[in-house]
């Protein structure tokens, strides 16, 4: 048995090595699968509670134009969670059983999402930098070892190319607007700079899971790596409107060419990954309340479909 | 203004559209599965392009140099001329489908006439929009057959919002001096025709669906002339808050 | 697994592009009948304009080869070089062939 794994996981790991892809019916070892699940729906729970802080905008909206983009960069996400969802329903895993976990807390989702969109800026500031984040992730997952996440994350990345930049639009009108307007986008800068740094996760030191993810090809940059790309084009971005970075010790290194930064609060992160966010417990409620209430939908439709089928027999 | 009957017929048309938009907006992330979501994510983005079009049209007809937003933001409760149906706010997934039914089938037939209509710029809205509101109309046709014939629950609860919202379906086929003098001059619809068509096939999907038409004749009416229900004020205060609150801002 | 499935029946989506090309694996929808499955996937994979035609299957009705097969399948035709046009040589000058 021992001998019989190895043997399948050599062969795995060549077929990584040589840069193919990895598709549904493969052996893989069972803690590639353990991995992708975990990783996969977190990503798809993410998307999916994502739609909660701009979902609360969106009544708001102060033009048509915005509402229209703004309903449908949120129906995006959802899209994007769909997407995430029917990947990870190819390694054996429902949906069902993807929501259950969640719901018990067993999986995780992007604790970005557990940090309130407090004015309109937020809109802005959550496309321009935390849309802006999970870009720069993305475009390497692209190249995922896992066919049909890395099919999903070339779809959603040319999906997603319009969601910074709707941001990064309604940063600038309102660093353009009237004072109170400007004020509410650095407001939203600084509440929203600190945590899109920690959405690429703890510094590579300090990643249990990386090595694996690397050595599978799930992952194709670290964490610090990814960062760094995120910080070298956004900061020019924020510069270039007007904003303040929220960080005093930030510069400029002019022998690297790449940005440093000061010390990113990660008492703050772990403190929101355990559930104390802002949101963590506002968001889950709000999920399930909604499928609680969607049940008996979902159960009708089920029993119609029945009720039809068996007319036909 | 000499356009007064046609600046007011067009804002009635972003009205409907604006409101119902606005309410469906509303259910984005607390759809019953997520697939369900993103469909009625994509019929409040219907709407709310139609009413960006229409909106477009009244400020052209206004004489005045207003844009789409101020119409779409800036007026008071009682000059909303929408019909009272769409105002309606979504109690279960059972009220979302009903308003959606009813409205979808006399929404195909106004605007399916109103491609005819010699104002070419109605009619060529009228164009796009027949499209989309086909759509809406096999989307919630087949849910009230689904929610009527599924279970016990769902049938008692897509029974009960069909009740409920079965006094707002007269306004739909309402015409005034309005409508009477723009009918004349062939660019409006005369909609108190469709009343039976509508009604001929509600009762057939009613029918496969195992559903009642309702025997409860009062119907409501006010919408059209700028008198709402107690809602509409609360939805109107949450889509108009920045415009209000900053009105030298712009967006 | 104890976990019941409240999601309704997953169902496989193919797109056509535009008309003339074959209609391309998108991913899958949930849904609980046929005239659903439909309006979900057109719903969420042409949003963009990207379908001129939509097929959907219930997952359950695709069967897949084994990888553990590809040997076996797919291996003997890689010697099978007459099947390929290259495979013939052509005196010079012929034309339209």
């Amino acid at each position: 048995m021992n001998l019989l794994q190895e043997v399948t996981s050599d062969v795995f790991q060549d077929k990584i090595d040589q840069g193919e892809y990895i598709e549904p019916k493969d052996t893989m070892p069972e803690d590639y699968r353990k991995h992708l699940i975990r990783q996969m729906s977190q990503h798809a729970h993410s998307e999916v509670i994502g739609m909660q802080p701009e979902g609360n905008w969106i009544t708001r909206a102060p033009s048509l134009r915005a509402k229209q983009i703004l309903l449908a960069k949120i129906q995006d996400e959802g899209g994007h969670g769909l997407y995430l969802y029917s990947a990870t329903e190819t390694l054996g895993i429902s949906r069902s059983e993807m929501i259950e976990q969640l719901h018990s807390g067993k999986a995780k989702y992007s604790s970005i999402f557990n940090y309130p969109a407090l004015n309109w800026a937020d809109i802005g500031a959550i496309g321009w930098l935390v849309d802006g984040a999970a870009i720069v992730n993305q475009v390497s997952l692209q190249r995922t070892s896992y066919g049909p996440y890395s099919r999903a994350m070339v779809r959603i990345c040319k999906e997603e190319s319009f969601h910074q930049r709707q941001g990064y639009e309604i940063m600038t009108r309102m660093m353009r607007g009237t004072k109170e307007q400007q004020q509410m986008a650095q407001d939203a800068m600084n509440r929203w700079w600190w945590p899109s740094l920690m959405m690429f996760g703890p510094h590579d030191n300090d990643s249990p899971n990386s090595n694996n993810a690397i050595k599978w090809k799930i992952k194709r940059e670290s964490n610090d790596e990814l960062r760094q790309k995120f910080i070298d084009k956004t900061i020019p971005q924020a510069l270039l409107i007007g904003l303040t970075i929220p960080d005093e010790f930030y510069k400029l290194d002019e022998k690297t060419g790449h940005y440093t930064i000061g010390k990113i609060n990660w008492d703050e992160f772990h403190n929101v990954i355990k559930g104390n966010g802002p949101c963590n417990k506002q968001r889950l409620k709000h999920h399930k309340k909604y499928h609680q209430e969607g049940a008996w939908v979902r159960e009708a439709a089920e029993a119609y479909s029945k009720k039809q089928k068996s007319k036909l027999k | 203004m000499n356009n007064s009957e046609l600046y007011n017929y067009t804002l009635r048309l972003a009205d409907n559209a604006l409101i119902l938009g606005q309410r469906l907006s509303e259910l984005c992330s607390k759809g019953p599965f997520l697939e369900e979501d993103l469909a009625q994510t994509n019929i409040a983005l219907d709407y709310i392009g139609r009413a960006q079009s229409l909106y477009n049209y009244a400020a052209q007809l206004s004489g005045k140099p207003l844009s789409e937003d101020e119409l779409a933001y800036r007026r008071a409760e009682n000059n909303y001329y929408n019909v009272l149906l769409v105002e309606q706010p979504d109690e279960d997934f059972a009220h979302t489908i009903a308003r959606q039914f009813f409205y979808s089938v006399a929404d195909c037939l106004f605007y399916a006439e109103l491609t005819k209509s010699k104002n070419e710029t109605l009619a060529s809205i009228a164009k796009k929009v027949i499209k989309e509101s086909k759509y809406h109309l096999n989307h919630s046709s087949d849910w009230v057959k689904r929610l009527g014939g599924g279970t016990e629950l769902s049938h008692e609860k897509m029974q009960n919002a069909v009740n409920a919202l079965w006094m707002y379906t007269d306004e739909l086929f309402e015409i005034d001096d309005i409508e009477h003098k723009l009918i004349k001059e062939g660019v409006a619809v005369n909609s108190s025709n469709h009343k039976s068509l509508w009604l001929a096939e509600v009762t057939e999907v009613f029918k496969e669906a195992g559903l009642s038409v309702p025997e409860n004749n009062f119907m409501m009416t006010g919408g059209r002339s700028g008198n709402h229900s107690e809602h509409f004020g609360h939805l109107l205060s949450e889509l108009q808050y920045l415009q209000r609150a900053y009105p030298d801002a712009t967006w | 697994m104890s976990i019941v499935n409240d999601q309704l029946e997953v169902w496989e989506v193919f797109i056509q592009s535009k008309s003339g090309l074959p209609h391309i694996h998108a991913g899958s929808v949930h849904a609980s009948d046929i005239e659903m499955a439909l309006q979900n996937a057109r719903d969420i994979y042409t949003r963009r304009g990207e379908g001129t035609s939509i097929w959907v299957v219930p997952t359950t009705a695709i069967s897949a080869s084994n990888p553990l097969d590809n040997d076996m399948l797919f291996d003997p035709s890689n010697d099978k070089m007459y099947r390929l046009p290259t495979f013939y040589l052509m005196p010079e000058g012929a034309k339209h062939i």
